[in-house]
């Protein structure tokens, strides 16, 4: 093969049988969503805010026609555009809920499970708390308490949600961290005389961060699922700030029930596709990184082609 | 081969030339209690890793630390290098510019600094080097972390040590990761990292015991060339007397925390004195099957640390044991409960008599057992003595009184016994009491 494929790539790739499968599927989905989200301006026939073109209101609930791919909705939106442009939203609000969530449990659990003693008890009280209450719940005390500072855009939704998966990620970190700690190689790093910091960053790091990204996908089709449950309720992000698939979903429901189902149909088809395409490239990832769920598929053995110069040395 | 010189004659010359100085040394572990007594905040039972060892460790020669797994001589070499809190005593040591310095007062950077100086190999090679970092910055990891060299410069020393411990040609292994090598190649790694700051003294805990037989010798010799080429001092811990002897100027021989016998290689081995130094070198193994030794190996397990036996904490297992031992409470429960083994009906005739046996597991130099009436008791324990009178336990007896349903036996109290010389070495046992008046043992 004339690329070299990165080390972890190669490692799904050659998982056996039907994990390999679910991990392709899933990123196929997730990368079409991705498309949508870094192309929306150009492959959305409106913006999202849109109700009118050149001073010609759209219909309102129209039904699909050349100008109207998905047809309109009661707020005279144009669904397919509502729809691309809310994968934009979708993956932004992801994106950066389980990054923050990320940066900072990863470094919470890490000293947690180094430091021990009483900071340990405390960050450990403390993320038990949060855990201990409905996610939902909790992503809506959030939603409510940053809706005051911060609006109802999407950086107030995707800090509600980082919220609620802190937790996840401390506990994961500081429970290997833990018995990381107790490793020989942190021994000899402090024989060698590392700084604590040092013995965090160089030593611990490396070897306990290996399950966050199963735990980041995972979570990323979670927080998807909670922030279209915030907008249903509408307490997620403003229809006009950014299209989002929750919010659709609860205006049309009132259609539905008078007979016209399509307007709510595309917004619950979004979720439920992108949410199975991250849970499948998570499960994927779990069971090719996992070395106690992954199997090896057998591989050809393939001979290098022998060369005219070898031939002459030999 | 540098040995320590006679401490009485030579003190002056022996303090310059001293690297380490131990003094008193002992690092205790508190052990957690159960929930309510941590609730209360009551304090749990100590775990003497260490308790009250004293040695001096000359300038370039190799002491080996020799002990049954639970001697304590592994949290030794860690509290040499500040890496096991100090409970008491003192450990010193002379640099060779910078004089004195206490190793066990240091904290924190002031400690990280030493770390040019004392160095570390560690027994498991497979666990001592980072999995995720490459050996190039393993290895060169202590000049970064000390600001002692970056860049090329950093490059050249990594080479250059990898060279001394015979990974060549370098290039094959610095961007290696540690699952690529092999152990022997590990260890090597590992003793790379550990001379790259050009320390005085090396700590090898057991540098040999997870490796293959055919590498132990080959790193043996790779440390002992590095001595002479770097003018190292070693500490060598290990429980293989075998390769101690190949290896090491002088031995320690240590139980349950104290050292019970030091002295010349040669002197250990061919005059043994202390019963449990004689017990390990009976303990190795005799490759040939015609010469079938007699072994009189030490009975039962290494006792618990928390709880070490009163007197010579040998002496529950000790084959030479005397009256002067400090035989306790415990050791008179195991007598009895052996005696309990030899017949059938024993058991039955005389549990009601003695009663329950629990309480002796307190030490203590008196012993109060028995319900069924103090003259039954004293008959058991008549019987007990008449199975084995040559038992040294009843040599520690003072006396023993009736006090109510039972009787109270009373044992001759005994410290620890101290290091005192006899020959050419130390060594902490009764059956060697002091040779030279002047020497007091405080």
């Amino acid at each position: 093969m004339a690329v070299r494929m990165p080390h972890w790539f190669r490692q799904i790739w050659n998982t056996k049988g039907l994990s390999r499968w679910i991990f392709l599927v899933g990123l196929f989905i997730t990368l079409v969503f991705v498309v949508f989200a870094i192309f929306a301006p150009w492959i959305a026939p409106y913006h999202f805010n849109q109700t009118a073109v050149d001073g010609v209101k759209f219909p309102k609930l129209g039904s699909a026609s050349s100008d109207h791919w998905l047809g309109t909705n009661d707020q005279f939106y144009d669904i397919a555009s509502r729809m691309i442009w809310g994968a934009r939203t979708g993956l932004e609000v992801v994106v950066m809920s389980v990054a923050f969530a990320g940066v900072i449990g990863v470094p919470l659990g890490l000293l947690s499970g180094f430091v021990g003693g009483w900071i340990d008890r405390v960050l450990v009280f403390l993320m038990d708390a949060i855990y201990a209450f409905p996610s939902l719940l909790l992503a809506i005390v959030f939603a409510f308490l940053l809706k005051n500072t911060l609006g109802g855009g999407v950086v107030a939704a995707a800090l509600s949600l980082t919220a609620i998966y802190i937790p996840q990620y401390f506990r994961v970190v500081r429970n290997t961290t833990v018995s990381a700690r107790e490793a020989t190689y942190v021994e000899a790093a402090r024989a060698i005389g590392a700084p604590p910091l040092t013995i965090m960053r160089k030593y611990l790091f490396g070897n306990v961060v290996q399950s966050v990204p199963v735990l980041g996908t995972l979570n990323a089709a979670d927080a998807l699922g909670t922030l279209a449950a915030l907008g249903f309720l509408g307490l997620g992000i403003q229809p006009n700030e950014a299209s989002e698939w929750g919010y659709d979903l609860s205006r049309a429901l009132d259609d539905a029930q008078a007979g016209n189902w399509l307007p709510a149909f595309w917004p619950g088809l979004m979720i439920v596709l992108l949410i199975t395409g991250l849970t499948f490239v998570g499960e994927g990832l779990n069971e090719g990184i996992n070395p106690a769920l992954r199997r090896r598929r057998l591989q050809k053995v393939v001979f290098p082609a022998r060369t005219a110069g070898e031939e002459v040395s030999s | 081969m540098p040995t320590k010189p006679d401490t009485a004659t030579t003190e002056n010359r022996e303090r310059s030339a001293t690297v380490l100085d131990l003094d008193q040394l002992a690092v205790h572990f508190q052990l957690q209690g159960n929930a309510l007594s941590r609730l209360l905040g009551l304090k749990g039972r100590v775990v003497k890793a260490v308790d009250g060892v004293s040695l001096r460790l000359a300038r370039g020669e190799v002491l080996g630390v020799v002990g049954e797994s639970g001697s304590g001589k592994t949290t030794l070499g860690r509290a040499l290098l500040g890496l096991a809190p100090t409970s008491s005593g003192s450990i010193t040591y002379q640099s060779a510019d910078r004089g004195p310095r206490v190793v066990s007062e240091m904290r924190g950077a002031e400690l990280r600094g030493l770390r040019t100086d004392l160095q570390m190999v560690f027994q498991d090679p497979h666990a001592a080097l980072n999995p995720s970092m490459t050996i190039e910055e393993a290895v060169g990891h202590p000049l970064v972390i000390h600001g002692m060299a970056q860049g090329p410069e950093l490059k050249r020393r990594v080479e250059e040590a990898l060279d001394k411990v015979g990974l060549s040609p370098t290039e094959r292994f610095l961007t290696k990761l540690p699952s690529d090598l092999s152990g022997g190649q590990k260890q090597r790694a590992v003793i790379a990292r550990a001379i790259i700051l050009d320390p005085e003294v090396l700590v090898a805990d057991e540098p040999v015991s997870m490796l293959d037989m055919s590498v132990r010798a080959k790193i043996l010799q790779l440390m002992l060339d590095l001595k002479r080429d770097l003018g190292l001092t070693y500490v060598y811990i290990t429980h293989d007397l075998a390769t101690a002897k190949y290896f090491c100027d002088r031995i320690a021989i240590m139980y349950l925390g104290r050292v019970v016998e030091i002295g010349p290689t040669e002197e250990i081995f061919d005059h043994p004195r202390h019963p449990y130094t004689k017990a390990l070198l009976a303990a190795i193994p005799e490759p040939d099957p015609e010469k079938m030794l007699p072994r009189n190996l030490p009975r039962g397990e290494i006792p618990d640390a928390a709880e070490p036996p009163l007197g010579c904490s040998f002496h529950p297992r000790c084959p030479e044991a005397v009256r002067g031992c400090g035989w306790e409470s415990r050791d008179l429960r195991a007598l009895v409960e052996e005696h309990w083994t030899r017949s059938d009906t024993a058991f039955d005739d005389e549990q009601q008599i003695l009663g329950d046996l629990e309480h002796l597991d307190a030490p203590s130099t008196t012993a109060t057992l028995g319900s069924g009436g103090s003259s039954a008791v004293r008959g058991i324990l008549d019987r007990i003595k008449g199975e084995d009178p040559d038992e040294p336990l009843w040599s520690g007896v003072t006396s023993i009184e009736d006090t109510g349903p039972g009787v109270t036996v009373h044992f001759e109290k005994a410290g620890p016994p101290a290091l005192r010389r006899a020959g050419g070495v130390d060594v902490a046992c009764v059956l060697y009491p002091d040779e030279t008046s002047d020497r007091d043992e405080a």
